[in-house]
């Protein structure tokens, strides 16, 4: 029976280690070294460190990086600020009642493809669309206007498309907190501004770190949204990689960009959970 | 401020407003989406022209619907084969790892753990072009010193379901172990007591425990596999996917057969939300 157990154990390790080992960590140690090689002009590739000082010295690279950076951290805090009260009201305001059928309601349209939630906003916001339609009809504009392809509204399309991994932990973390110290709370003289930052922020502390880096880490990835909705000078650095990839066919700088931009993620996934003292295993709970 | 607590009759009206904006904001693309194929006309946008089923029947020169329209059709056909082999390989490989994390102890498990938590923070694109460096390294260690040429190495179906699955496996993983933390392992000694080997304990006993999990994370590796992107875009060969082919039509202007795809998508899943959310309660 000792010999079963073990059986067993090769049985379950084997995918699992093939799995990691093949389509996780060989790739990425991959993804390192190419970042390191350079071609030279008769195809034969050596060490070089050129595909880095590329990035620092072509300053079109390094604003998109940073540009990114900056619009993912604003993505997330928008993100927070449409959310908070969006997941308080399901849990703590609307009557028992309706709080089930709210919650799927919730997240009925992500389950639906990225690509067609953005196409759905194309059409609505772009110059022949429905919302230029209705405001013309209204007779509030007189031209058309091109509502798409510019900053805002991909910051707008990028807090739609994240917006469900906010909205799922703050509902989960709010529904374990007690009504009875809002109640205490509110008895002692506690106005809304102070409950809120010293009860609901406080208790919702795990939920916020825990959606805050999902949704970092998928607005800084994503691709469809702003090369979609961004305009001609909403470059977002998943598409510099693109370019070096595949229209450029330059692998080894495309690898360089790649790496960069997971270690801007991981190191800013690793700074939240060290700030607020939690672990990885922990949060993607 | 909470339902049990007198709230301003202001407070009340401001929030259910708000909650009524952000559910429209919600919606507002998708039911647009929705109105818009089945809108007489040759554009995906207002006047409306009157009704019609043509986005979606007809065979005309001018106008071929989704059930006549092959390229596309095809790509749901490409999609649909990719999500089955990526759900069959992710169900199979992350219920062992679930076993794996949750009823063995080994040396290093800690560190496995969290590898195996690592693709879900590692952004896709990143994922797509690691593997796509690797398979390409491989394809050209296997070329120069057994001179045989691959074709799983080249970008294609099958890289297209390897990239998936890597990450996909940690999602049936963690969905697959949080049941299995509440299995009783009193049942499976009982079992062992009985003459049972640890094989026929699984199969008999833990496996039917585990069902409901292991379904519900076969029809969300489904979904998420015949929606995903990011990763497939830069492992997809001459056979596009989907959402890969549906981006290419998107990105250079776009007709209402758009629409009438987007409507069958928004239908099937919802649907398949809304039964997987039903089996989930009838199950508790």
């Amino acid at each position: 029976m000792k010999k079963g157990i073990r059986w067993a154990f090769v049985i379950f390790i084997t995918p699992v280690l093939l799995w990691l080992f093949l389509l996780i960590v060989l790739p990425h140690i991959d993804l390192l070294i190419m970042s390191f090689r350079i071609e030279d002009d008769f195809g034969n590739s050596t060490w070089s460190v050129s595909n880095y000082l590329n990035f620092f010295n072509e300053p079109i690279y390094w604003l998109t990086f940073a540009r990114t950076a900056v619009y993912s951290i604003l993505v997330t805090s928008l993100t927070f600020i449409v959310a908070l009260p969006v997941a308080f009201f399901i849990t703590k305001v609307v009557d028992v009642r309706y709080q089930g059928f709210l919650t799927m309601l919730l997240l009925l349209p992500f389950w639906v493809s990225e690509l067609v939630r953005v196409y759905g906003w194309m059409i609505l916001l772009r110059e022949s669309g429905v919302i230029n339609h209705f405001l013309l009809k209204a007779g509030l504009l007189r031209q058309p206007v091109e509502m798409l392809y510019n900053d805002v509204t991909m910051v707008m399309g990028l807090v739609y498309t994240s917006m469900l991994f906010m909205v799922v932990p703050l509902i989960s973390v709010l529904d374990s907190l007690d009504d009875s110290l809002i109640e205490a709370a509110y008895d002692l003289g506690a106005n809304m501004g102070s409950i809120l930052v010293k009860i609901i922020i406080p208790h919702s502390m795990p939920g916020i770190v825990s959606g805050s880096i999902v949704v970092f880490m998928l607005t800084l990835g994503n691709y469809l949204t702003p090369n979609l909705m961004g305009g001609k000078n909403s470059l977002w650095f998943t598409e510099q990689i693109y370019n070096q990839f595949i229209a450029s066919f330059n692998w080894n700088q495309g690898s360089a960009f790649g790496f960069l931009l997971l270690l801007l993620s991981s190191l800013v996934i690793w700074a939240g959970l060290k700030l607020t003292g939690q672990k990885l295993s922990k949060v993607v709970k | 401020m909470i339902r049990t607590l007198p709230n301003s009759r202001r407070y009340q009206v401001g929030f259910k407003l708000y909650m009524f904006l952000y559910f429209g904001f919600l919606f507002a693309p998708l039911l647009v989406t929705c109105v818009l194929a089945f809108n007489d006309s040759q554009f995906p946008s207002l006047p409306w022209k009157g009704f019609t089923i043509e986005w979606f029947t007809a065979n005309l020169p001018e106008r071929v619907g989704i059930f006549h329209d092959t390229i596309n059709l095809y790509s749901i056909w490409v999609s649909a084969r990719v999500a089955f082999f990526v759900t069959i390989f992710s169900v199979g490989v992350g219920t062992c790892a679930a076993f794996l994390f949750e009823q063995e102890d080994f040396r290093f498990k800690q560190g496995l753990y969290f590898l195996m938590l690592a693709p879900l923070v590692v952004p896709g694109v990143i994922l797509g072009i690691s593997i796509l460096l690797f398979s390409n390294t491989l394809g050209m260690f296997f070329e120069d010193h057994w001179a045989l040429d691959v074709g799983l190495f080249r970008p294609g179906f099958w890289l297209v379901v390897l990239g998936q699955f890597s990450f996909i496996a940690t999602l049936v993983t963690l969905v697959v172990s949080a049941r299995l933390k509440k299995f009783d392992r009193s049942l499976e000694e009982a079992a062992l007591n009985l003459g049972a080997n640890r094989f026929e304990v699984i199969w008999y006993i833990t496996l039917k425990f585990l069902r409901p999990a292991i379904i519900g994370s076969a029809a969300v590796a489904f979904l998420m596999s015949f929606e995903n992107f990011n990763t497939t875009l830069f492992l997809v060969g001459s056979d596009a996917t989907l959402p890969i082919n549906l981006y290419l039509q998107v990105r250079d202007g776009s007709t209402p057969v758009i629409n009438a795809i987007s409507f069958l998508l928004i239908v099937f899943t919802s649907t398949a939300a809304l039964a997987n959310l039903y089996f989930s309660k009838k199950e508790r």
